[in-house]
């Protein structure tokens, strides 16, 4: 491909480039320094400064799982296996019991999600007929030091609520007991 | 004989710490121009005592992370070489910047003292040579690495450095040819002197071709981006691929030194080093006619600022090419620097001398 004349002695190109960003750098400045005196105005920056702030989540953002209750407090879920089986990574970990309700069929004696398998794909809350698990407590950092510290058990994801408006969690971070750190 | 010494050890220390404390500082300019430029904040997490001030802390917080980490060696390295490279090449990039004079001279006494760390009456020679056997260093570090890329890369480099090199030397040959001098203080002098009667005779106004030419080939001899071939991060990693902790540390703070001494460079030679406009060493003659007389501490502390103003500006200026353009590839920067820089500065040289020729009274 052959370049024009102009773009050939790179000069003049180079200048536009330099124009360019520094005059993203002085408007810059002059924003950053607005905003340290005191002035609203617009930012000189567009960074979120994640841990202190946080950008609004989707509603439709697959976050920390969390077992919805039944008015008594006890998990609506029945142990029915579909969640276990339709997961692609086999995090989750159901042991049946019987219910002591005749009506109801059966309840998960243990509900173990392993996250460090988990790939959040959210099967498991399509596949359960019975609206028992959910993705929207807008948790996301629950990393561990340690394998077993990823390990996540019915009563910590029973005690979890869904976020709050855009999708601040409501519920601590939940810290399983074999958690190192 | 002491207060020789001592003075002598001043001018030293002085631009020792200058030029270490700039390099040092450069890390953070770098982090937080390319991070304003680029819409960033820009690293600021560094703290002492939960104290930030806008990220200063970072450059400490890297050193400490860089002595503390683990010195690798690759076995087949070749273990002399390999560790004396760094050394090699944060050392000539240091010496560098010693034969350029940052002030006037400054009268204690009935003593005359040169602001300049050596006097060297061909100190442009000297600046040169030391840029240049810099690259020893790297072809060191690619060559004893026993690593195929880093050999590469030392290989980039030194075909770099040397079409960088012959156009530096051509380039510059217009202003000393101006000037009339190779030592860099007579040519800061020089540039004192006023074109009809107003415009000050700086190397950028008589010279404006040797500038742009003696930048770009600068900027080449930085080894930084947009001619940072021989480091090329994504495709070879360069010369320094082995090297870990200070080590690794010590190329980086080549790059800074280098830039610091390219900026020194550019001001001694095109904008004026220490000289502001119309102060004479008794003080501002504007060209108008009136005088504001300064005592001659206050002359040398305005010359001691302009000449640090200068190159914190040409540090800037540098840093913004650097975080604007795109790399060259290797046969475009050797296209570059042969058939563009070279025959450039021969031409600059030609017309200098026949301008030259015209001007001077015969």
């Amino acid at each position: 491909m052959t370049m024009r004349l102009g773009q050939r002695f790179y000069v003049r190109e180079v200048l536009s480039g330099l124009g360019l960003t520094a005059g993203h750098f002085f408007r810059n400045l002059g924003r950053h320094i607005a905003r340290s005196f005191g002035r609203r105005g617009v930012p000189g920056a567009v960074t979120i400064q994640y841990p202190e702030e946080r950008r609004p989540y989707s509603p439709r953002l697959r976050t920390l799982h969390r077992l919805v209750r039944r008015e008594d407090g006890s998990p609506r879920c029945v142990a029915c296996m579909m969640c276990e089986t339709v997961c692609p990574a086999h995090c989750i970990y159901i042991v049946a019991d019987e219910h002591p309700n005749p009506e109801i069929e059966k309840v998960p004696a243990s509900f173990d999600i392993d996250l460090g398998k988990c790939v959040f794909c959210g099967y498991c809350v399509e596949a359960c007929p019975e609206d028992a698990i959910r993705m929207d407590t807008g948790i996301l950092e629950f990393s561990s030091y340690s394998r077993s510290g990823m390990i996540y058990t019915m009563q910590m994801l029973l005690a979890l609520e869904p976020a709050g408006p855009n999708g601040v969690p409501t519920s601590p971070v939940p810290i399983p007991a074999g958690r190192t750190t | 004989m002491i207060a020789d010494l001592g003075i002598a050890f001043a001018r030293v220390a002085f631009v020792m710490l200058f030029v270490l404390n700039t390099a040092a500082i450069l890390g953070w300019v770098e982090r937080k121009q390319s991070a304003i430029m680029q819409d960033r904040i820009g690293a600021n997490r560094a703290s002492i005592f939960g104290l930030r001030v806008l990220g200063l802390f970072h450059p400490l917080a890297d050193t400490l992370k860089m002595l503390t980490k683990e010195d690798f060696r690759p076995a087949r390295a070749d273990r002399l070489l390999f560790v004396l490279a760094p050394f090699v090449s944060v050392f000539f990039a240091l010496v560098a910047f010693a034969s350029i004079p940052f002030g006037d001279t400054l009268r204690i006494g009935d003593r005359v003292i040169p602001l300049q760390a050596v006097t060297l009456n061909v100190g442009v020679l000297y600046v040169f040579a030391m840029l240049s056997l810099g690259v020893y260093g790297v072809m060191m570090a690619g060559w004893s690495s026993a690593n195929n890329f880093a050999l590469m890369g030392g290989q980039r480099a030194a075909a770099l450095m040397i079409s960088a090199e012959v156009a530096i030397g051509a380039s510059i040959m217009g202003v000393i040819m101006v000037y009339g001098s190779l030592n860099l203080m007579e040519i800061v002098r020089g540039q004192g002197a006023l074109l009809w009667g107003w415009v000050p005779k700086w190397g950028i106004v008589t010279q404006p071709l040797a500038f742009l030419l003696f930048l770009t080939a600068g900027i080449a001899a930085t080894k930084r981006i947009p001619f940072d071939t021989p480091e090329g991060e994504s495709e070879i990693i360069g010369y320094f691929v082995e090297y870990s902790g200070m080590k690794f540390g010590m190329f980086l703070m080549t790059d800074m030194v280098e830039t610091a001494v390219i900026a020194g460079l550019c001001t001694s030679l095109f904008l004026g080093g220490w000289q502001v406009p119309y102060l004479m060493a008794d003080g501002l003659h504007w060209p108008w006619g009136s005088v504001v007389a300064l005592s001659p501490l206050t002359v040398t502390v305005l010359q001691v600022g302009a000449f640090v103003t200068k190159i914190a500006f040409m540090i800037f200026f540098l840093m913004l090419i650097r975080w604007t353009l795109p790399r060259f590839r290797y046969d475009q920067a050797m296209r570059l620097g042969w058939l563009g820089l070279f025959p450039l500065s021969i031409l600059n040289i030609v017309i200098t001398g026949l301008v030259l020729l015209a001007v001077r009274p015969s």
